[in-house]
């Protein structure tokens, strides 16, 4: 489906991309991975036909310079960074959906499901939206159309655990026909969300792997974490993944997003020396024992 | 609808809700306040007495401001989109690049002309309101050359956003052209070159290519008709044009002008790295 063929990108003598080959095919969740300067963003604006490029950039055969709109039609494409657009929601999303042929309320009901009511904010400058509004909103304009290829630059960043797990979940939906390209710099903000690795560095793949698709994307774990005494940091940590407490003031309660596992296993391991006890259930198994 | 209205219309919506356009606009309002207010309507110069009067001085003041002001606005906000992600993002829907491009020069065409247009016609009702005579034909002609004006200067600007790739180099590349065309003005440059015996047909040829100063003695037409102001070169200009047809050329030049620069930024636009 995305074909990169020895591209090279150069900004004056600066050379960013150094002759990347790359092929992604359909069905296939890639985490681009990299420190800060590697070309991964480049990349994805050479992907996009933003940038020109030396090498030969196609998708389904076609080049994203020469073929904007028909090739731009199939990829939903979420930044790092909101533009600070001041129109307002409303508008964002009629135009959006224009530009796409897509229907707003498809993108109202994503961006719902996300938990930002969209409606309730039609007339709201988007650039006065807060940094997890913008992102659940850009997501749902990427989700809320069918796109064939799907381009996120750190998609799940500023979102909360319960939007992360529907994210998952609407990515889960689509992963059978849809290509996705997740750039990260943190492997461990993706790995569970992909099938496949690439990571850059100095503007070259270092690495490609195909690694274990054994995550469900939709699956939650209903997870139960013991303090050996309380403390205030990690009671705050926990919070933040909306976890509750459930005896005492050491024993936590709380769901965790199947693909989010790694992370939160890394923030855990922040606490080591704090932690009592840790149970992890797929919350399926947890329903059908009850 | 068409992907240009669509461009045009988020523009408009994004322009009216920038700081720079509450000035912009406050500027143009505050202007025709200002007339009022002392009293410009009731004096008379040259013949022009009452909304006539306000006209010209108004129209003389637009012609200071709106080329400065236009331009600043239209690079500062295109280049400073360009420096805050927002063509990363609007670039990656599928619009064509002509119907970005074209129908942000037309949404900005809009967002710059409007203020400076309803500003004359709220000094017309109000006049009219006031019992004065409304000069139809003279409403008529500035309102042609406004949008002349408005249009070229778009045009020039949008040529020096895409040309500068940072919003500071675009302001001040903006700010010299402007500085260079009040240079080459009869009263600046102009006259010392005709002093130091620069050819006339070359002096007038600096003249007629200078969109400020074109529009500077279209203005100048109106309340004196024979250029008796200008001096010897009205000769050249009377006698090539006539009125009728310097009247056609101030309005048709500098819209040419403003298309030929928008287009050569569109060529390079659409060959160098968007975002």
């Amino acid at each position: 489906m995305i074909r990169f063929q020895h591209v090279v990108k150069r900004f004056r003598r600066n050379v960013v991309l150094k002759g990347i080959d790359l092929e992604i095919t359909r069905g296939q969740r890639v985490a681009l991975v990299g420190s800060n300067g590697a070309g991964k963003t480049t990349l994805i604006r050479c992907l996009l036909g933003e940038y020109n490029c030396d090498g030969e950039v196609s998708i389904d055969g076609q080049n994203p310079r020469r073929f904007r709109r028909e090739v731009l039609a199939r990829i939903g494409f979420v930044p790092q960074l909101p533009p600070p657009l001041r129109m307002p929601v409303g508008q964002l999303i009629r135009f959006a959906a224009s530009l796409c042929d897509s229907d707003p309320a498809r993108i109202e009901e994503v961006a719902g499901l996300l938990g930002f009511d969209a409606p309730g904010f039609r007339g709201q400058p988007f650039v006065k939206l807060s940094g997890g509004q913008k992102q659940k909103l850009l997501i749902a304009i990427a989700l809320g159309r069918d796109a064939e290829l799907l381009v996120m630059d750190e998609p799940a960043a500023n979102l909360d655990p319960k939007a992360r797990h529907i994210l998952f979940r609407l990515l889960a939906e689509k992963q059978q026909d849809t290509a996705m390209l997740i750039s990260s710099h943190r492997l461990d903000e993706v790995a569970s969300l992909v099938n496949r690795v690439v990571e850059m560095d100095q503007g070259r793949v270092v690495l490609d792997d195909e690694v274990a698709d054994l995550v469900d994307l939709s699956s939650r774990l209903r997870c139960r974490v013991t303090m050996t005494r309380a403390e205030d940091a990690f009671a705050r940590a926990l919070r933040e993944w909306h976890f509750v407490l459930a005896d005492g003031e050491r024993v936590w309660e709380g769901l965790v997003p199947g693909p989010d596992r790694l992370r939160f296993l890394g923030m855990l391991s922040r606490y080591a020396a704090l932690l009592g006890g840790l149970e992890m259930l797929d919350d399926d198994d947890t329903e059908s024992a009850a | 609808m068409n992907h240009l209205l669509l461009t045009a219309w988020a523009d408009l919506i994004e322009s009216l809700r920038a700081r720079w356009f509450i000035v912009y606009a406050l500027v143009f309002g505050g202007i025709v306040v200002l007339l009022f207010a002392f009293g410009l309507s009731e004096s008379r110069v040259m013949g022009f007495t009452g909304l006539s009067r306000l006209l010209v001085t108004y129209i003389q003041l637009s012609m200071a401001i709106l080329p400065i002001f236009v331009l600043i606005t239209t690079v500062r906000s295109v280049a400073g989109d360009r420096e805050a992600g927002v063509f990363e993002y609007m670039l990656s829907l599928p619009v064509s690049l002509s119907a970005w491009f074209w129908g942000r020069m037309s949404g900005r065409f809009v967002v710059v002309f409007l203020p400076v247009f309803v500003a004359m016609v709220g000094a017309l009702l109000w006049g009219a309101i006031k019992g004065g005579e409304t000069p139809w034909e003279l409403f008529a002609y500035y309102t042609a050359l406004l949008v002349a004006l408005c249009w070229c200067f778009l045009g020039i600007g949008m040529l020096i956003s895409t040309l500068a790739r940072s919003s500071d180099v675009a302001q001040g590349a903006a700010f010299v052209v402007w500085l260079t065309l009040l240079l080459f003005l009869d009263l600046i440059l102009l006259g010392v070159m005709i002093r130091e015996s620069l050819p006339p047909e070359d002096a007038v040829a600096l003249a007629l290519i200078n969109p400020l100063q074109v529009f500077r003695t279209a203005t100048m037409m109106l309340f004196d008709p024979q250029l008796v102001l200008l001096g010897p070169t009205a000769y050249v200009i009377l006698d090539n044009f006539g009125r009728a047809g310097y009247i056609a050329y101030a309005v048709c030049y500098p819209i040419v002008l403003g298309t030929l620069c928008a287009w050569i930024g569109y060529q390079v636009f659409k060959r160098s790295d968007l975002p």
